[in-house]
């Protein structure tokens, strides 16, 4: 069973498939859960301390805006224990409130120096992309074997 | 500055996404009442948020998704279902999260035909997604002309 991360990181569709083709996505849920389930001090809304931009230093340097350090440590750790990522390109609600374009860059370059088994989609937009799409993603996780 | 304990530690909250022509959130939610074992759930407008254990989760979530597997979407949430802390009950309007699922949703139906064609057909003989999104850069010329016609 492999560990997928997936892009966007709070994909429905991705996470889903990604579990339903027998492998482990590796989400931002997660991450966030960890936080949420660890005793700690109170850091409403999400549990991001102040250590976690200290955390993203590893992935990004000190210049850069404490929110994109703050999002890998969320992030870093995941790609950092990847096997595989599959990226969707067109994704734009990664971006708003609930993202930001300098740390999805950042994720993506990482993905991509990582040098793991990646498959870059777009979203389907008619029934024949969606066959196309559910079955490039078939083939992809198929082909990393070890699926349960 | 103050302490903070987790509530439910252990657990894992699941969302269960329902976009079907033939089940509904609430049928769902009934049956998901049928059948747990000492888990949470909340029904939503778009499907249940479950909470509890993982094995008995995942089982429940086995079992549900038996009902319609094309149609019915899974994914892990972070909060436990009614955190203050992102429930709209006590923040109002959407959580942002919502925007995401609300968006993938009017994707859902293309997905869930590919999973149904996927029963019938070899995903081998399936061609490769076009990339639709391959735009050319912008030349110089183009920019020159647009620059222009900025300009008063």
């Amino acid at each position: 069973m492999a560990k997928v991360f997936i892009y966007p990181a709070t994909s429905l569709i991705l996470s889903d498939l990604v579990a339903r083709y027998g492998h482990t996505p590796l989400s931002s849920a997660t991450a966030i859960r960890e936080r949420i389930q660890t005793a700690g001090i109170e850091s409403v809304p999400l549990q991001i301390t102040p250590e976690e931009p200290k955390k993203g230093l590893r992935w990004a340097a000190v210049e850069v805006p404490s929110g994109v350090r703050g999002r890998m440590a969320l992030y870093g750790p995941m790609i950092d224990s990847c096997d595989a990522a599959i990226v969707i390109k067109d994704s734009d609600l990664a971006f708003g409130c609930m993202g930001c374009a300098r740390t999805n860059e950042l994720v993506k370059y990482l993905v991509r120096e990582k040098k793991v088994p990646r498959l870059d989609l777009n979203y389907p937009k008619s029934e024949e992309e969606g066959t196309r799409f559910v079955a490039a993603i078939k083939r992809f996780l198929e082909g990393l074997g070890g699926g349960k | 500055m103050t302490g903070y304990a987790p509530k439910y530690p252990g657990t894992v909250t699941k969302y269960i996404v329902v976009e079907s022509p033939t089940l509904t959130p609430s049928e769902l939610a009934i049956h998901a009442y049928e059948i747990s074992q000492g888990v949470m759930i909340k029904e939503t407008c778009f499907g249940l948020a479950i909470n509890g254990s993982e094995d008995v989760v995942d089982d429940l979530i086995r079992k549900l998704r038996a009902f319609d597997p094309d149609h019915i979407f899974v994914k892990d949430r972070g909060f436990v279902p009614g955190d203050p802390r992102r429930c709209r009950s006590s923040l109002g309007g959407a959580r942002p999260g919502f925007h995401g699922i609300e968006f993938e949703t009017t994707v859902l139906p293309y997905v869930s035909h590919g999973l149904t064609e996927l029963r019938s057909r070899d995903a081998g003989s399936i061609p490769a997604p076009q990339d639709t999104l391959e735009t050319k850069k912008l030349d110089v010329y183009t920019l020159k002309k647009l620059i222009e016609a900025l300009e008063p």
